[in-house]
């Protein structure tokens, strides 16, 4: 799978309070609206400006913090094709496998605000459309590869009536 | 090769050996859903026509977050919670009944279980020696429907922690030095092992603390043995007959050993925005502080409150710090009733709320205004956790709060503390060195090692 977009770029330490704040508690049952306000204590204009296919570009210890599957489940509403970060947290990081939403682990210092990524899946690879450089980035655990391309936990178990984890 | 107590756990479960770093299909024991997470899940299952859970009595909806509902968007997420509870026949803590995490450990989880809860925060479970972690909706989803789920065995770092608490220093303050230590994301997908003769000799409240936040280190849980003390809370609880020893095996392999004294430790203080910026009480004293929160499932035990109630008793609170206090249960909300302590705090012009998670989570009952700085016992300072991110949130033990409470900015408690009755209560805290000698010497307590695996 070929994902194409541009870069948003975040700090270290994006907790789950930012990506889906806790103000917004009673959206939780309304994901499109709750959708409209993701990233808001990070980026006020993030929701309002991202294009479907777009990157979130984060630095150490993405989605720290609490278990809400919202988080990854309103940055996938809001089109973002993937997550790139140095480091997550572990709760975040199986939630947005679950959800579909994939997650790269990779030296985000070489990414910038603005830059044009392509990123292919299978290969492991980010090409930096602007710079014109190449980044690898960590592959999942097989049992993730498997939620993922099943395009979720839920489809996942549709499919194989259980896990399946090699 | 001996196991750590991750493994030893997770083995029982699959009826083989393992080790850090495989991938495992396992039985579950328990299963933990909140009024935030259980809708999603139960809409999860709902779309694989699996409405239904793996045991009815191992199951269990809490109403805490938002409770009562202060909104109707709330109220229909818990008429929908309810309703599934009903017809499964799963187990449900309505409103008043308080927070997870404390009464999932005072009447569901037993030493040796695997507990998995939609609530990072299920890691408390850790103090009873369960393997108790926190997942999202869709893996609690299938996990209480199928009564699996899947795992990597964790690395496991040992911490080490000896000596005897100063007069005015908790477990709080030692779960706040740790973390600045290990930093927010330094046990990321590890598992930690709390030991030492301070953990041996230390009460199970304190305990829950301790295993509350390993989650702020990253960590997958917080681990205790299984031991005497584990034995007397149970059969306090009535469940006696759950209780077994559970202990690593002498020559389990970690992956990072961390040693901390807490005879030379002094009250700690997390400065705002991330749990690790952890400091000495004294680099933040005289910062004003407009609220003091004092509850959770961090710190809203009796015990806890009881601190606070023997600091406050009496006294006048400072006219420009409001003070608001949840118990972290009913059992403890009823306990606190008969001790008098409720009465006290109401008189001191406390603010008194049913046992939920409250303000903690930002939803209501105590949402900061701009600017404002708040104390609280919570276990998560992070920009807008109370509902808004323009406020500060500053995070330390009761005692910190209830000086803080009298004087309207950050206070050492060492200035207001009982001391006889803390001696009688708290035998190991006889020897309390004087203010000064114990103030200066809390950053030169870490000693770490590191071993190759």
């Amino acid at each position: 799978m070929l994902l194409k977009g541009k870069v948003w770029k975040f700090g270290d330490d994006i907790s789950t309070d930012l990506i889906a704040p806790g103000r917004f508690y009673h959206l939780r049952s309304q994901l499109n609206e709750f959708a409209k306000h993701v990233m808001e204590d990070a980026d006020p204009s993030f929701a309002s400006k991202v294009q479907p296919g777009d990157f979130i570009v984060g630095g150490k210890n993405f989605g720290l913090g609490s278990s809400r599957e919202h988080a990854p489940l309103i940055i996938k509403m809001a089109g973002v094709s993937a997550v790139m970060a140095k480091s997550f947290a572990r709760i975040f990081y199986r939630n947005a496998i679950n959800v579909g939403l994939p997650v790269l682990i990779c030296d985000t210092d070489q990414l910038e605000a603005g830059e044009e990524l392509e990123v292919d899946l299978e290969k492991g690879l980010i090409r930096n459309l602007n710079k014109g450089i190449t980044l690898d980035f960590k592959p999942l655990p097989k049992v993730m590869i498997n939620i993922l391309e099943d395009g979720g936990l839920v489809a996942h178990i549709e499919k194989h009536k259980d896990f399946k984890l090699d | 090769m001996g196991q750590t107590l991750a493994e030893k756990i997770i083995s029982e479960h699959v009826n083989r050996k393992v080790t850090a770093g495989e991938t495992v299909l396992t039985p579950v024991d328990l299963c933990l859903l909140q009024d935030g997470t259980a809708p999603l899940a139960i809409r999860q299952i709902s779309k694989l026509g699996l409405e239904k859970v793996f045991n009815p009595k191992r199951v269990v909806f809490f109403i805490d977050h938002a409770s009562p509902s202060p909104r109707k968007e709330l109220s229909n997420d818990h008429a929908f919670i309810r309703e599934f509870a009903k017809k499964t026949g799963a187990q449900l803590s309505d409103i008043g009944g308080g927070i997870s995490h404390q009464v999932i450990n005072e009447f569901y989880v037993n030493p040796g279980d695997i507990l998995i809860g939609a609530d990072s925060h299920t890691c408390t479970g850790g103090a009873l020696c369960a393997f108790a972690t926190g997942m999202g909706s869709s893996d609690v989803a299938i996990g209480m429907a199928l009564g699996k789920t899947w795992f990597r065995i964790p690395e496991t770092y040992r911490i080490v922690v000896k000596g005897e608490f100063p007069f005015g220093v908790y477990a709080k303050d030692l779960i706040l030095y740790l973390i600045g230590i290990i930093g927010a994301d330094g046990a990321t997908y590890k598992a930690l092992e709390f030991c030492g003769d301070t953990i041996e000799k230390m009460p199970m409240h304190d305990r829950l603390t301790l295993s509350n936040m390993a989650v702020e280190s990253g960590a997958k849980v917080g681990l205790i043995a299984a031991d005497k003390t584990t034995r007397k809370f149970l059969q306090k609880m009535g469940r006696g007959n759950k209780y077994r020893e559970i202990r690593p095996d002498s020559d389990a392999v970690y992956e990072r050993v961390i040693e901390i004294d807490v005879s030379k430790l002094e009250p700690q203080i997390s400065f705002p925005h991330t749990v690790d910026n952890t400091k000495p009480l004294s680099q933040a004293n005289g910062t004003r502080i407009q609220q003091v929160f004092l509850g959770t499932c961090t710190n809203g035990r009796l015990e806890d409150l009881e601190i606070f109630y023997n600091i406050i008793k009496g006294k006048k609170r400072n006219p420009q710090t409001r003070v608001i206090i949840t118990p972290a249960s009913r059992t403890i909300y009823m306990q606190a009733a008969e001790r008098g302590y409720l009465t006290e705090f109401v008189r001191f012009g406390a603010e008194v709320l049913m046992p939920g998670c409250g303000p903690c989570v930002g939803v209501h009952g105590g949402i900061p205004s701009d600017g404002e700085n708040i104390l609280s016992t919570m276990n998560r300072n992070f920009k807008g956790r109370m509902g808004n991110p323009e406020s500060f949130i500053y995070l330390a033990s009761p005692a910190v709060c209830a000086a803080t409470a009298l004087k309207g900015e950050v206070a050492d408690p060492r200035e207001f503390l009982p001391r006889a009755k803390h001696t009688k209560r708290s035998p190991a805290r006889k020897s309390a060195t004087s203010k000064s000698k114990a103030k200066s010497k809390g950053s030169k307590t870490k000693k770490i090692k590191k071993r190759k695996r």
